[in-house]
Order: C-alpha cells, then structure tokens, then sequence
C-alpha cells in the first residue's frame, strides 16, 4: 500500500480516456471520453454487455493492448500521477504487478501447461520484486491459503486443478505482489453457480481483510451486486450511469439501465424478464446523439443532441437528457 | 405417481446409465466414469423440463444419451413406447428426426463454409423431403418462425456474418424444420451476451408452447427455469437427486444439494455484497470414484453419520409430483 498519499483521495482517477482500433474498415471507438474514479478499498464494477468497451478498458489501463489499438488520449492518474504519459518500461516497474495487478478473461486457461502452478503463481515476485525463488514460493503459499486452495497445490500443474481451483490459483497471482488494485476481467463467467458464489465469497474476504480496491468488469448483472460499491455501466464505448451500487441495483436512473435490470432473470420474483429490443449501435460509426436512443422508448427531441452528465445525487452521474434539472426525469 | 398417467408418456428414462470406460494405451481398462448413473424420469408430450446441475454432473452426457449419440450401458430409454436400444439404422434416423437438438456453441453448430440455406437444406435432404420447393418452403417458414427476416435475405449470409444470437436462431431454425416432438437444448444461451440470453429463451419458450414440442431444457443457471420450464430435475454426480414442479422446488427445496445451489444464487441486490453466502465445501465428485452412499454426503451439512456414507438414497416423495433422493426425507 501506498503511505505517502491522503487515505481520501482517489487511488485512480481516469479523465476523458480514448482509445481507438485501427480496423480494416476504418477507426474503431472502443473507450470513448470514459471518466471514472475509484477510492481505495472500494469496489468498482462496470458493467455492459459485449462490445460496449469494457474489457478495451482493462486493455487501456494495464497497457495489455494488441497491436492495431491507437495510443489512448485523456489521463489515468495513480495517486494523482499521470500514468498514461509513463514510459514502457517505468510503467512495468512502478505500475503493472507491482501497484495494478490484472485477471484477464479466461486467465485460467492461460496458465502454462508445463510449469507448475506455484512457480506461476510466484512468477510476478521474482520479476517486479526480483524476490528469491524460496521467499517468492512462500509468498505464494501464502496466497494460495488466501484465496481456498491448499498450499501443497502449488507443486501441481494446470492440468491437475479444477477449473474452480485454476481460476482461485490466477486470483493468487494476481494478489501476491500486494496491489493496490485488481482489476478483474469477467473471472467467474465461465465457472458454475457454486464456485462462482465461492469465488466471490475470496474477493469479499480479500476486499475485508487487505483494503484492495478492485475493478471488476462483467455483462453479469446479478453477479455484480457480489461485489459492488459502486457501478459503472458502458453502452458504446461511453459510461451511461455511474452511481452507488444502492441506487443503480434499485433505481437506475438512465433508461438503459432501467431496461438492462429489467432483462435479468429472477429466481425469485414473479415478473418474467423483458428483453431490451434492438442491437447496440456500431462502434466504428456511432450515431449523433445519445448512442441509445434508437433502442429506447423514452427518446424526445434533445436526444438528437449528445447528452451532458447530469448528477441527480452525489457521487451518481447519468449522460441522459431526461436527468437534466430543467426535464422531465 | 403421474396424474397424468392416462397415456404413455413421450419420453422415459428408466435406470439409465450411460459409463465410459477410460483405457490406457487403447487397451487397459484403467477405470468407467460413471457419466449417467441410474437416471429416471418421464416427460409429458409438451412438456417443458429443465435439467439443471454443475459442469461435468453428466447432464450432456445425459442429453447426447437421450439424441441418441451415446449408447446407453445400462437401463433403458423409450420415445413414444418404443425402446431406443432396439433402434436401428432407418428407425434411429426416424428418431433423430423426431429430437430436434440445440447445443451450446453456436459458433461451432454450424458449418462456416455453408451459407445459411444449406445448412438448413441439408438435414431436409438427408431425410429424403422434397422437392426443392417444398424445402425452400420449409426453410422459409423456419427462419421467419425464428424472427430472421427478411428470409430471402438471410438465407444467403454465412455463420460469421451473423451475431451469436442470430446463429443461435439458425441453430433453432434448423431444430424445428422436420418438426420435432422433442427439442433437447443443451446449455442454449450460456455463450450468449445477456441481453440476447432472455431474447433466445423467449423464443425457444415460444416454439415450444406453439408447435406442442416437449423440450429439455439443459443449464448450469437455475435463474432462468423459472420462467421457462414447468418442472425441474436438479443432476448431482450423474443421478438426479431432486425434481418437482418449479414453483415447489423453489419454494421448498428438499434436497440440501438443491438448497446450496438457491442459496448460491444471487438476485441483484446491493445487499449481496455485505454478507458472504454459505457454499458447501468442496467440489463436485468425480465421476470415476464417487463416493459411496449418498454422492453429495462429503459436501453435505445435514448429512447423518451411519447413514448418507453408507447407503445409497431412494427416490422418497415429500409432496406427490416432488421427488427427493435424500435419507433427511424418509418417512418416519
């Protein structure tokens, strides 16, 4: 953990962040002016559906971007530092691992076939600390106790771990440098209702016990309310609705967000879910406008106009029309 | 047991078990997973089920059993009286015409080098129906039943020109075009965005209730039986321990296993991030050695010593249409 800084002030602020592909058929918009911030010990979520740029936000933010990504514009501050503007190589030493620590979609089939799990898991010690193999496997037990597995499960390969097991043992490595923030790319979509649930059970203990502030990027709605202190939603590459988690799992204020808690299906409620009709719009040529509007039922006149972020509380941002003072929300 | 039992049922499983045998070398037999072990229902001429239970519980194992694809080592299944053991070469294509089958990955359901009018066309051909206008006919009416329209326009794009739903739709097209009396849709939405999830349950739902089609209904998600299955049949370790209505089985699990799964499950709620949620420990069973007794005694935290270890459960029957294989529910 950081000492230097103030407890109260954000650990990262992102301001106007874009970010484009360079595709065959032209710019691809994939982050698009995304401003958000996230305190320490808090849990962050944003949430869209896929396609809406948020996993290209992970991409941005820990610099794991492929080949045809633009260099992204805007600024993402560590503790008031512009990390955007770091070079290659001092980002690698201060920042990613060492500060920021990453799950990636499907991490747990990333893990390498023919190097046992405790290596791998030990691995970022070794490189970002440049710790001894002994100290860095221990470190590693230590994680592994932390996130479910048993220690002796280090001596294992890939192969011999659950999937359950493989994505705890991916959560250990990103945890064992002590980060101050992880972000978590979709880490129990592929996994079933109990060791999901089990899963998140680790990320609530961790957020508990270690004060880490997590970032935890889905399309799952109700997985999200596991974690949440927040929720960012993402439609078309832009943030619709930022509020506290109490708000948006309540009473959303955009429209989209209305429909989107709408469309999840309840084990208990009577209510049968309600599709959002229509597709989201493409990337590459966003309408004018609310990028929503096509697909919602509460469009008027002003939505041919791009919409300003309204706050109808503290801390809630909607990029609607119907929230601005003089309307009709 | 089935007030319904007038006539014969579409569909029963009857101890069915369907193992495989793990070899070494292709010759040493090194142990039998037990995929399907003893598995027994019935389904209802438009009936909708649900089968739901975790990864590697042996539920497309079950589903690959009931198409036909697997044959099944022990027991018994019947479609409409007749026995699926006794099928052979023209009955069984007879059969598979009768069991339409939607599976997991639409990306991988489809062939990338057929446009979507011959992939439709091919099962028509292979089932002898014709003439050519007769299946343009058909595969017409296919796609506009699944809401890809216009059809003249979409019968031209290959797989990769559509979305994941839209070739989900295709898949389904493709399921309904020679008229099935029995959709088994394994895990049909669980590689879907979910917004698309609601929109192809919907519709699966739809054609189901239109056309008089009894459908397994296969996930991992039991938020989603609720408004899409009549009756739900929870898989644990190869057998069905639990199955009931779903509003009976919601609103009074008897089977632990059961509770664990609801109590695994979040609805949206910003309370979920304040308290932890009681999972049992451990994981599924593997399906080689499982263990003895009841097969979800070592996760279980009602199990009674000197009984779930050592004998296996029947099925009891808490209400008439509920069915639980758990000792917690033998009469007194």
């Amino acid at each position: 953990m950081a000492v230097t800084a103030n407890p109260d002030s954000p650990l990262l602020e992102i301001e106007d962040l874009r970010m484009q592909y360079r595709t065959e058929q032209g710019p691809v918009n994939a982050v698009d002016g995304v401003n958000l911030e996230i305190r320490r010990n808090e849990a962050l979520v944003v949430l869209g559906e896929s396609g809406c740029g948020k996993s290209s936000l992970a991409k941005v933010l820990l610099r794991t971007l492929p080949r045809n990504a633009g260099r992204p514009s805007g600024q993402v501050r560590l503790d008031g530092r512009d990390v955007l503007a770091l070079s290659e190589d001092r980002f690698r030493r201060e920042v990613r691992w060492v500060r920021i620590a990453l799950v990636m979609q499907a991490a747990m089939n990333a893990l390498n076939p023919v190097v046992r799990v405790g290596e791998q898991v030990a691995e970022p010690l070794r490189i970002h600390r440049g710790w001894s193999r002994r100290a860095a496997m221990a470190r590693a037990a230590e994680a592994f106790e932390e996130v479910g597995i048993a220690a002796d499960f280090l001596q294992r390969y890939p192969h011999e771990l659950s999937g359950g097991m493989r994505q705890r043992a991916v959560l250990a490595m990103a945890l064992v440098t002590d980060p101050d923030l992880v972000i978590l790319d979709e880490p129990t979509s592929a996994l079933d209702v109990l060791t999901q649930a089990s899963i998140m059970n680790v990320l609530k203990g961790i957020k508990r016990d270690r004060g880490t502030s997590f970032v935890l990027i889905t399309h799952d709605v109700a997985t999200s309310s596991e974690l949440a202190d927040r929720v960012a939603l993402m439609y078309a590459g832009q943030v619709v609705e930022e509020a506290p988690a109490e708000a948006f799992f309540t009473a959303p204020a955009h429209p989209y967000s209305q429909m989107l808690m709408a469309s999840v299906p309840r084990l208990r409620q009577e209510a049968a879910p309600v599709p959002i009709p229509g597709r989201p719009p493409s990337l590459q040529d966003p309408p004018a406008g609310c990028r929503f509007a096509a697909r919602c039922p509460r469009r008027f006149e002003r939505c041919a106009d791009d919409p300003a972020v309204f706050h109808p509380d503290e801390r809630h941002r909607v990029r609607c029309w119907l929230h601005d003072a003089g309307g009709t929300g | 047991m089935n007030t319904r039992a007038q006539q014969e049922p579409l569909l029963v499983a009857d101890d069915l078990q369907t193992h495989f045998e793990l070899r070494q070398w292709g010759f040493i037999r090194t142990g039998t997973v037990r995929a399907v072990d003893g598995v027994r229902f019935t389904l209802d001429a438009g009936e909708a089920v649900a089968v739901v239970g975790e990864s590697g519980c042996g539920k497309s194992s079950l589903a690959r059993t009931l198409l036909g694809l697997n044959r099944p080592t022990g027991g018994d299944v019947r479609f409409a009286g007749q026995s699926l053991a006794e099928l052979r070469g023209a009955a069984m294509k007879d059969y598979r015409a009768r069991v339409g089958y939607v599976q997991q990955d639409p990306y991988g359901a489809l062939p990338p080098f057929m446009d979507i009018r011959r992939a439709l066309e091919e099962p028509l051909i292979v089932h002898g129906i014709g003439p050519r206008a007769e299946r343009e006919r058909r595969i017409d009416a296919a796609l506009e039943e699944v809401g890809l329209t216009p059809a003249a326009e979409m019968r031209g794009k290959f797989p990769h020109q559509l979305s994941g739903g839209q070739q989900q739709r295709v898949v389904i097209a493709r399921a309904l075009l020679l008229r099935p009396k029995l959709i088994i849709a394994d895990e049909p939405v669980s590689m879907l965005d979910a917004s698309v999830r609601v929109e192809i349950l919907d519709l699966l739902h739809r054609v189901q209730r239109e056309h008089d089609i009894a459908l397994i209904y296969i996930t991992h998600d039991l938020s989603t039986v609720r408004h899409y299955a009549g009756r739900v049949m929870v898989m644990y370790a190869g057998r069905i321990v639990e199955q009931a209505p779903v509003d009976d089985l919601l609103a009074a699990p008897q089977h632990p296993y059961t509770e664990a799964l609801l109590s695994a499950l979040a609805d949206p709620d910003p309370a979920n991030a304040r308290h932890m949620r009681e999972i049992p420990a451990g994981e599924a069973p593997s399906l080689v050695t499982p263990p003895p007794g009841c097969r979800f005694h070592p996760r279980c935290p009602q199990a009674m010593a000197g009984v779930c270890e050592t004998r296996d459960p029947p099925d009891f029957h808490p209400a008439p249409e509920h069915r639980a294989a758990c000792w917690l529910r033998e009469p007194e």
